[in-house]
């Protein structure tokens, strides 16, 4: 856009500069070429952004304004059909919200499912697009391989991964029982902790969370590979050859030549599936129901909506939800915003 | 360069030369083998996995169809009614693309070229509603559809779907037509077209390559999406698309996981196939930018 723009104007530049034209001609261009030229592309500029953003208006963000004001007013389903759009003011739901059960743990539940999706997949999709840098025999065929579980419809994969960790009849059951001994098949998806030993200490691990960021991780790595491999090919060949000149190990090449030419977009695609995961529905509502330690915040709206028919308190625990993820990404840009800039 | 330096060089090479076999076979165990596991249970029977639930292959005598056969055939006569999903599940998707498309070209194309008043306000903001959760969506568009008595219809799920879509489409795009000269616009008006002659008859067909790819991502998602299918649909089962009906499935007990497999099967093959058909095109079109950046 900018490149298009400034270059229109050098040329207009131009085409005025080189020597003060003899009056009469001056009035004469005037009148020939615009006051109206960026008048028109003005007129144009807004006409054809105008039913966008309409369609965005109506769609995304009108919808949005309500659920503030859902939020605060007492709003069952059943008598949403006859209630006017103002009215019923009250703050019970950011009391009902933040006094329910639950409502901290799954707060807690919520931050740890995402940072450890997030670092998950962006560094398995780091440790991917390392991998499949150089071209070997069968890459394009693993390249695409490698983006399925990302295009992959959720039902499906969530049924595959249910099914492979049932303790009835998974394979992976199957396979630890005979490959590694496990004595009893292991309930992937509903211990909320399993006991281990290490070394003689026990402790216990969260393992159904474990698991859901497992998948998480799993489904949104190829994301992150395809976007870090597309930067990895944008780096300059010769830096690396240079370094490898002067000696530098594949270790220091990746730490001082390769990493910070791809910070900025790890930094982005955290920051990005950050949010996504965040609000994430599908995926433990899926695996779990949002039982055995995985209830996130995002569940919780749907069993206000659908179980209690609360709107009000839907409302509310999204726009709570929404404000948490603000504040987040709000400290996050304060203390690493900068940075990142500096460094692209 | 001492000695030293040189072994630490060799032994990392080595490793590392090592270790990346290691990442590949890896990355092909995770990403192949569950979707193998998901065609090997779907031509099985019960028996069959409930006896061996540890075999990695289906034998002659144990293969069977009849799973995709009860799958597929309509509930009238004992099966699951799958063919009517599918068909509800391709006329919300392509529904959606073709709306999102249209929503989203004249904006993207009027923020990525043309100056105008408020042009980096609304840039940002088509931006930022990118960033806002679905989950705040919801509960205003159930409350809002269940007034219209919208609720149980395709068409309504279709322009949440377009909800969704159009901030990522929008994205897609302008990042493609900034990269179409300028000079080939300028060029069009000369020859007298207008705005929206040179945008239909110039930049749509050089931007074919994009709004393919940007279609195909909105399919993906509209294809593959949950939640609000599972929101606006749950009541009535003639409506579901697959996604919905395969869950609903699985919490009927009587239906059996290789059955449930075949529908997965079933679910998955139209957006493989779409994908593997257009891949180079959709990965471009998601990361053109991103090495840019």
């Amino acid at each position: 856009m900018s490149t298009a723009q400034s270059g229109a104007t050098k040329r207009r530049t131009a085409a005025t500069t080189p020597e003060p034209p003899p009056a009469d001609e001056q009035r004469q261009r005037k009148k020939s070429r615009p006051p109206s030229a960026t008048g028109r592309e003005n007129r144009a500029g807004l006409a054809f952004v105008t039913p966008t953003f309409v369609v965005v208006l109506v769609v995304v963000i009108l919808p949005i304004l309500w659920t503030v004001l859902l939020a605060f007013q007492n709003a069952k389903l059943v008598d949403i059909q006859d209630m006017g759009l103002l009215g019923n003011w009250t703050l019970d739901n950011f009391t009902q919200v933040f006094s329910s059960a639950g409502f901290w743990s799954s707060l807690s539940t919520t931050l740890v499912y995402t940072v450890g999706a997030t670092l998950g997949s962006v560094v398995l999709g780091l440790i991917a697009a390392l991998a499949l840098r150089t071209p070997f025999r069968g890459r394009g065929l693993l390249r695409g391989a490698m983006l399925l579980p990302y295009v992959a419809p959720v039902v499906a994969v969530a049924f595959v991964w249910e099914v492979a960790l049932s303790p009835q009849y998974g394979i992976v059951n199957e396979w630890g029982r005979s490959l590694f001994g496990w004595d009893d098949p292991i309930a992937f998806l509903s211990t909320r902790e399993y006991e281990v030993g290490l070394l003689g200490a026990h402790f216990d691990i969260p393992l159904a969370l474990l698991t859901v960021i497992a998948f998480e991780t799993w489904r949104y790595f190829p994301f992150a590979f395809l976007f870090i491999l597309a930067r990895l090919q944008a780096v300059p060949g010769g830096l690396e050859e240079a370094a490898k000149v002067d000696g530098a190990t594949p270790l220091q090449r990746f730490r001082h030549i390769l990493l910070p030419q791809l910070m900025p977009v790890m930094a982005l695609l955290c920051v990005l599936r950050f949010i996504m995961t965040f609000n994430k529905f599908d995926d433990v509502y899926l695996l779990t129901n949002g039982g055995a330690g995985t209830e996130v915040a995002a569940v919780r709206v749907y069993d206000f909506l659908t179980s209690r028919y609360d709107v009000g308190a839907a409302a509310a625990q999204a726009l709570v939800l929404a404000a948490v993820l603000m504040v987040l990404l709000g400290l996050y840009f304060k203390f690493f915003g900068k940075k990142v800039q500096e460094e692209s | 360069m001492s000695p030293l330096s040189m072994t630490r060089t060799q032994f990392e090479e080595r490793l590392f030369g090592v270790l990346r076999w290691v990442v590949i076979a890896f990355l092909a165990v995770i990403t192949i083998a569950p979707f193998y596991y998901m065609v090997l249970l779907s031509v099985k029977s019960i028996d069959s996995l409930l006896l061996d639930p540890g075999s990695l292959w289906v034998s002659a005598k144990e293969f069977t169809l009849s799973t995709y056969e009860n799958v597929l055939k309509p509930q009238s006569e004992g099966g699951q009614g799958f063919l009517q999903l599918l068909l509800n599940s391709a006329l919300v998707s392509l529904g959606t693309v073709a709306l999102t498309l249209i929503a989203a070209v004249p904006g993207a194309y009027a923020i990525s070229r043309l100056k105008f008043f408020g042009n980096r306000q609304i840039s940002a903001m088509f931006l930022a509603v990118y960033m806002f959760p679905a989950t705040l969506l919801a509960v205003p568009l159930f409350v809002m559809f269940a007034k219209l008595g919208l609720s149980s219809s395709l068409a309504g799920l279709a322009i949440v779907y377009v909800a969704q879509t159009v901030p990522v489409s929008i994205y897609m795009l302008k990042n493609y037509f900034v990269t179409i000269p300028y000079s080939i616009e300028e060029a069009a008006a000369l020859d007298g077209c207008s705005r929206l002659q040179a945008l239909r008859k110039v930049i749509l067909p050089l931007a074919l390559p994009s709004l393919m790819a940007t279609g195909l991502y909105v399919f993906m998602i509209a294809w593959n999406e949950f939640l609000f299918a599972l929101l606006f649909l749950a009541a009535d089962p003639e409506k579901w698309t697959v996604s919905l009906g395969l869950a609903q499935l699985s919490n009927g007990i009587e239906v059996s996981k290789t059955v449930l497999m075949a529908g997965s099967v079933v679910l998955t093959i139209p957006v493989i196939l779409l994908f593997f058909a257009a891949e180079r095109l959709l990965t471009e079109g998601l990361t053109s930018g991103a090495d840019k950046s």
